[in-house]
C-alpha cells in the first residue's frame, strides 16, 4: 500500500521543485537578507537609501579575493572554502572602509542639514566611485573565488532522488541563518543594539536621552558593512565575482528592505525572502509540476512546455513589481516600519 | 547660589529671535513653573536650556557651572534630564527597554532605579514588556517622565506634560509631579493648565512675547488680579 | 537685470574659449558634433533642473526616459516595414493587444467585486487569481503573436512620419511613464523614487533590449531619420550644423518659456512648495499635485532631448544606454552648473561635456605613461585591458565630482538667484 503510493508521487518532479524552486529561492534571498538587513538599519538610522551598499558588497568580495590571493591555503585546514574561512577578515576591512565613507562623505553632509535627498545623492557618488575603482584594479572580466577545482556537492537522498546543495550554497544559508540570530539577540539583549532600535524610532528623543549618536552610527556602519562584505562574499562564492555583481542585485535589496518595512531587520529578512523566493517561482517553469497531472486531465487540455509568469530576462521586473505593489498597497511595508514621509 | 540660573536670554531658530530677554532661576529641590500665552516663548526658554536651541545672548548655570550652549548629551552628564512635550517615548522599545535607554549614560547597575521609577508609575511595571508606542496618552507621559528620572536628575525639565491629557490622568501626573519633587529632584516645566500647576509651584514664572512679564512664587501670582486677569483666563 | 553679471560672463567667455581650443585641435567635423551633443544633453539638463532644481525631485532613471522616448521617436519616424503590415502579423498583434486589454478589464472587474458584497479578503484573494490566469493566457496569445513577426517580418518597422512627430511623440511617451512612476513615488519620501526611477529605467532598458519583434534588440536599428539633410547630402560640418540649428532653436524655446513660467505665480509657488513643503501645504496647496506637474513637464524635457541625441547618433541600440554613468553626467552637469538656474544648467551641460568627450583620451594617454613608467622603471607588466579600465577612471570622476559639489559648492556655478519681488 505504502509503496504504491511512494509510486505515485511524482517525486522527480518534487525534488526538481525542491531544487530549482525552494533551494534556489532560499539562496538567493539569503543575498538579499544580507544586503537588506544593512540597507534597513542605515535607512532607519540615518535616514538615506544607501544606494552604494550593492558596491560595498562587491568590495567586499573582493577583499576575500585578495585575502584568498594571499593565503590560499587558508581553507585547507578545515575543509571550507580558502574565502570562507578568510571572510572575517574582508567583513572587518568592509566595515572599516564603511566607516570610513561615513566619516569622510555622509557626516559632513548631515552636519550641514542638508535634506536627506542629498545625502541619497552623495551615496550614488560614493556607489560610482566604488565602481570605477573596482574596475580600474580589478579589470571588467570575472574572477573564480575559489582556486582550482570543483565546488564539494551535498546531496540528500530524498525518494530515491537526490537533493542537491553545493558546499558554497550550504555555507550562505547557514551564515544567514546565524547572522539572523545574532542580530535578533544583538539589538534585543545588548545595550548598543536597543540604542540602534532607539535612534531608529526617535533620534531627537535619543539625543536627548545622553544616547551617544556617534557610537550608534559607528555600530551601524559596522553591521551594514561586515553583512554586506559577507553577502557578496558568499554571492561570488556561489556564482563567480564580477565587478557588477552587485549592481544588479541593489534593486531587489532596496524592494526586500522596503517590503520588510524601513528599519526593521526581521523584515529586511523577511523581505529578502519573499523577495527571493517571489523571483525564483516567477520564472520557474511551473508545467513541469503539471506534467504528473497529464493523465488526469481531459485530452484536449495540452500543457504547454513551459509556463512562467516572467521569461528569465525580465527578472529585474519581479523585485521592482514587488516594489510598486507594496509602495501602492503599502507604504509602511508588511512589517509597519516607520518613515514613509 | 540657585541650582539653576538663566539670565536674560536671547535666542531663536535660524535668524528670528524668540527669546528677547528670558530669566529664571530655581533652588536645589524647588518646582518651577512658567506660563503664558502661546508663542511667548515657553518650551523655545526649556529648549534653549537643554541646548536644543541657540543661545545668542545671556548666560545659563546650572550647579555652579556655565552650561550656555552645551549640547544635549553633556546636559544630560551635568545632572538635567527633559520629556519633550510629543514624541517623547521610543514606541517599538518595550517600556523597560524605554527605561533602560533613558540610562544608557550609566555603567553601574541601574536595577534599582528601574524598581524605583515603577514605585513612582504602579501601571508601568504591568505593561513593562510592551511596546511603549500602544500605550495611553498618560501612560506614555509616564514612561517619558521614568526614562528622564533614570539618570537621577538634579533637575527635570518638562514640557507641558498634562497636554492632550483627560482630567483623570492630569491630576494623576501632576501628583506624581509633587511626588518626585518630594524624592528629592528639581522641576522645571512648562505648562498650559495654569492655575493647577502654579497651584504646586514654588517659582512662577509668567512669560509674554519672549520675556519675563511676572516673577513670583506660585501663589503670589495666582492671588495677583492682574495675572488672573490677562494669563489665567478670568476666573474659572 | 540690465546685463549679464560678471560671473555669468567670465564664465561662458572662458567655455566659448574652450570651445574654440577643441575646434582647432580635433577639427571643425569633431567640434560640431561635439556641441550638437552637448546641445541635446542641454535640453536634457534643462529637463532635469525642473525636477531637482524647481521641486527637488531625485529622478534616478533619467536613462530610462531617454531610452523610451528614443525608441518611441523611431518607431514613428522610421520608414514603414512592409514585409510587416503586407503579412497577417498586424492583425494577430491586434489580437493579442486586445487580449491583453480585455484581461485587465477582468483584472479590474474583480477588484471591484468588494462592492457586489464580497468580502476584501475573498476580493484580493479572486483578483490575484484572476491577475494569474489573465496574465498567463494574454500572454499565450501575445508570445506567438511576436515570434511571428520575428520569425517572418524581423521587426514591425516605423510609422515613416515626421522627424518632429517623432520627437514630440517621445516627449509624450517618457512624460506619461513620468506620470505613473509620480503617481505612486511622490506621495512617498524622495528616496522612494529615486529608487522606483531607478527600477523602471532598468525595466525599460531590460524591455527595449529584449523586444526584437519591436526594437530588434540587440541588432540595433539604423539609420534614423534626421530632420535636416544627413553628411551623405552635405558633409559632416554643414550638416551637424544645421542639425545644431535645431537644437539650438528649441534649448531658446525651451529656455524662454522657463524663465516666463520661473517668474509667473506658478513658478513662485513651485519655489515655495520646493522651500517649505510644509508651509506650502498649510497654505491649501497642493504639493503633490505641482510636483506631479513638474516632474511630467521635466520628463517630457528629458524624453525630447533625448529622442534628439539618439536621432543624432542616427543608432538604436538598447544595449548603450548605460544607465548610471551617463544618467549620473547628466546630474553632475546639473549640480555643477547650478540647478534651478537655467543659465548655469546650459553652462554646466556644455562645460561637463567638453570635459567628458576630453576625457578619454586624455585618460588614455595618462594610462599608457604610466604603463610605460611602470615598464621602465619596476618592470611592471600593464594589464591587457588597460585602455578599458582606463575609460572606468572617469566613472570615479563622476562620482568624485558630485560628492565633492554636494560638500562644497552645493549651488554650483552659478547658483540660483532669489527672484526678488516688488
Amino acid at each position: 500500500m505504502e509503496a504504491g503510493l511512494l509510486a505515485a508521487l511524482p517525486v522527480q518532479e518534487l525534488v526538481f521543485f525542491i531544487n530549482r524552486g525552494l533551494l534556489a529561492g532560499l539562496i538567493i534571498g539569503s543575498v538579499y537578507a544580507l544586503g537588506a538587513v544593512g540597507v534597513t538599519l542605515i535607512f532607519g538610522i540615518l535616514r538615506f537609501a544607501h544606494f552604494a551598499h550593492g558596491d560595498m558588497m562587491t568590495i567586499g568580495a573582493f577583499v576575500a579575493l585578495i585575502c584568498v590571493a594571499l593565503f590560499p591555503g587558508g581553507g585547507s585546514i578545515l575543509g571550507l572554502p580558502a574565502a570562507f574561512v578568510l571572510m572575517p577578515v574582508a567583513m572587518v576591512v568592509t566595515a572599516l572602509l564603511a566607516i570610513g565613507v561615513d566619516r569622510t562623505f555622509y557626516a559632513p553632509l548631515r552636519r550641514a542639514k542638508v535634506r536627506p535627498v542629498v545625502i541619497v545623492m552623495s551615496s550614488i557618488g560614493v556607489m560610482l566611485m566604488m565602481q570605477g575603482l573596482v574596475r580600474l584594479f580589478a579589470g571588467t572580466g570575472t574572477w573564480q573565488l575559489e582556486a582550482g577545482g570543483a565546488k564539494t556537492i551535498y546531496r540528500l537522498p530524498l525518494l530515491g532522488r537526490d537533493i542537491i546543495l553545493t558546499q558554497p550554497q550550504a555555507l550562505l544559508i547557514g551564515f544567514t541563518a546565524v547572522a539572523a540570530i545574532a542580530l535578533h539577540l544583538f539589538l534585543t539583549r545588548s545595550r548598543m543594539g536597543k540604542a540602534m532600535r532607539a535612534v531608529s524610532d526617535n533620534p531627537d528623543l535619543a539625543r536627548v536621552s545622553g544616547i551617544s549618536i556617534d557610537s550608534v552610527v559607528r555600530a551601524t556602519w559596522v553591521i551594514a558593512g561586515a553583512l554586506a562584505a559577507a553577502g557578496g562574499t558568499l554571492l561570488a562564492l556561489d556564482v563567480t565575482l564580477k565587478p557588477d555583481l552587485a549592481f544588479n542585485i541593489i534593486l531587489p535589496i532596496f524592494a526586500a528592505a522596503i517590503v520588510g518595512g524601513i528599519g526593521q531587520p526581521y523584515g529586511a529578512i523577511a523581505g529578502g525572502m519573499l523577495v527571493g523566493f517571489t523571483e525564483t517561482f516567477a520564472v520557474f517553469n511551473w508545467s513541469v509540476l503539471l506534467r504528473p497531472l497529464a493523465p488526469l486531465l481531459p485530452d484536449f487540455v495540452e500543457i504547454p512546455n513551459r509556463i512562467a509568469f516572467v521569461p528569465t530576462e525580465y527578472k529585474i521586473v519581479v523585485p521592482f513589481f514587488i516594489l510598486i505593489v507594496v509602495l501602492i498597497w503599502r507604504p509602511t511595508g508588511i512589517f509597519k516600519g516607520r518613515v514613509v514621509k | 547660589m540657585a541650582l539653576l540660573d538663566m539670565s536674560d536670554i536671547h535666542g531663536g531658530y535660524g535668524g528670528a529671535n524668540i527669546l528677547n530677554g528670558v530669566s529664571i532661576a530655581i533652588e536645589a529641590n524647588e518646582i518651577g513653573v512658567i506660563v503664558g500665552p502661546n508663542g511667548a516663548g515657553k518650551s523655545t526658554t526649556l529648549k534653549a536650556l537643554f541646548g536644543l536651541v541657540t543661545v545668542s545672548q545671556g548666560k545659563v548655570t546650572f550647579d555652579g557651572r556655565d552650561i550656555t550652549n552645551k549640547a544635549p548629551e553633556a546636559l544630560v552628564r551635568e545632572g538635567l534630564s527633559f520629556v519633550p512635550q510629543e514624541f517623547n517615548v521610543f514606541p517599538t522599545l518595550s517600556v523597560e527597554e524605554n527605561l533602560e535607554m533613558g540610562a544608557f549614560i550609566r555603567r553601574d547597575d541601574f536595577r534599582p532605579l528601574i524598581d524605583k521609577v515603577y514605585g513612582f508609575f504602579p501601571p508601568l511595571k504591568d505593561k513593562r514588556r510592551q511596546p511603549a508606542g500602544e500605550l495611553s496618552g498618560g501612560q506614555r507621559q509616564m514612561v517619558a517622565m521614568g526614562r528622564a528620572l533614570m539618570t537621577e536628575p538634579k533637575l527635570l525639565l518638562l514640557d507641558e506634560p498634562t497636554a492632550g491629557l483627560s482630567p483623570r490622568y492630569m491630576g494623576e501626573i501632576f501628583e506624581r509631579i509633587i511626588e518626585i519633587n518630594a524624592a528629592g529632584v528639581g522641576i522645571l516645566m512648562v505648562e498650559q493648565n495654569a492655575r493647577q500647576a502654579l497651584a504646586l509651584a514654588h517659582r512662577g514664572f509668567v512669560l509674554a512675547g519672549g520675556q519675563n512679564r511676572f516673577t513670583a512664587s506660585g501663589a503670589e501670582l495666582l492671588a495677583d488680579p492682574e495675572v488672573a486677569k490677562s494669563f489665567l483666563g478670568g476666573g474659572e | 537685470m540690465s546685463a549679464l553679471p560678471r560671473r555669468e560672463l567670465v564664465l561662458f567667455s572662458g567655455l566659448v574659449v574652450v570651445v574654440a581650443l577643441v575646434f582647432s585641435w580635433m577639427g571643425a567635423a569633431y567640434g560640431t558634433r561635439m556641441l550638437v551633443e552637448a546641445s541635446c544633453y542641454a535640453i536634457i539638463g534643462l529637463g532635469l533642473t525642473i525636477q531637482w532644481g524647481y521641486a527637488g525631485l531625485f529622478n534616478v532613471g533619467i536613462m530610462g526616459f531617454i531610452a523610451l522616448a528614443a525608441f518611441v521617436s523611431l518607431f514613428v519616424t522610421y520608414p514603414v516595414n512592409a514585409a510587416f503590415w503586407g503579412s497577417g502579423a498586424p492583425a494577430e498583434l491586434g489580437w493579442a493587444l486586445l487580449a491583453i486589454a480585455a484581461g485587465a478589464a477582468a483584472v479590474y472587474a474583480a477588484s471591484q467585486t468588494h462592492r457586489l458584497g464580497l468580502p476584501k479578503a475573498w476580493r484580493t484573494l479572486l483578483t490575484m487569481i484572476v491577475l494569474a490566469v489573465a496574465y498567463l493566457w494574454a500572454q499565450s496569445i501575445f508570445d506567438p503573436a511576436t515570434t511571428r513577426i520575428e520569425r517572418g517580418a524581423g521587426w514591425i518597422g516605423g510609422l515613416g512620419l515626421p522627424v518632429w512627430l517623432g520627437w514630440a511623440a517621445g516627449g509624450v511617451a517618457a512624460g506619461a511613464l513620468g506620470w505613473a512612476m509620480g503617481r505612486i513615488t511622490l506621495g512617498l519620501r524622495a528616496d522612494y523614487m529615486a529608487i522606483a526611477t531607478l527600477g523602471i529605467s532598468e525595466i525599460v532598458k531590460a524591455f527595449l533590449k529584449n523586444a526584437d519583434w519591436l526594437t530588434r534588440g540587440t541588432l540595433t536599428v539604423s539609420p534614423i531619420p534626421w530632420p535636416v539633410p544627413t553628411p551623405q547630402e552635405l558633409g559632416f560640418v554643414a550638416s551637424r550644423a544645421a542639425y545644431l540649428s535645431i537644437t539650438a532653436i528649441l534649448i531658446a524655446v525651451i529656455f524662454v518659456l522657463l524663465q516666463r513660467a520661473w517668474h509667473s505665480p506658478w513658478g513662485r509657488m513651485m519655489r515655495a512648495i520646493r522651500d517649505n513643503e510644509v508651509s506650502a501645504a498649510a497654505m491649501g496647496k497642493d504639493v503633490n499635485r505641482r510636483r506631479l506637474e513638474m516632474f511630467v513637464l521635466g520628463n517630457v524635457i528629458i524624453g525630447i532631448g533625448g529622442a534628439a541625441l539618439v536621432t543624432f547618433t542616427s543608432i538604436f541600440d538598447p544595449s548603450a544606454f548605460m544607465p548610471l554613468n551617463h544618467t549620473f553626467l547628466i546630474w553632475v552637469m546639473v549640480i555643477l552648473g547650478g540647478a534651478g538656474n537655467n543659465l548655469g544648467t546650459v553652462f554646466g551641460v556644455v562645460l561637463v561635456y567638453v570635459i567628458w568627450t576630453m576625457s578619454e583620451p586624455a585618460a588614455l594617454f595618462l594610462f599608457q605613461q604610466a604603463a610605460s613608467w611602470g615598464d621602465a622603471l619596476f618592470g611592471w607588466r600593464a594589464p591587457a585591458d588597460l585602455s578599458t579600465r582606463a575609460l572606468q577612471m572617469r566613472v570615479f570622476v563622476i562620482g568624485l565630482t558630485i560628492t565633492l559639489v554636494l560638500r562644497f559648492a552645493p549651488n554650483g556655478l552659478l547658483p540660483e538667484k532669489p527672484v526678488k519681488y516688488e
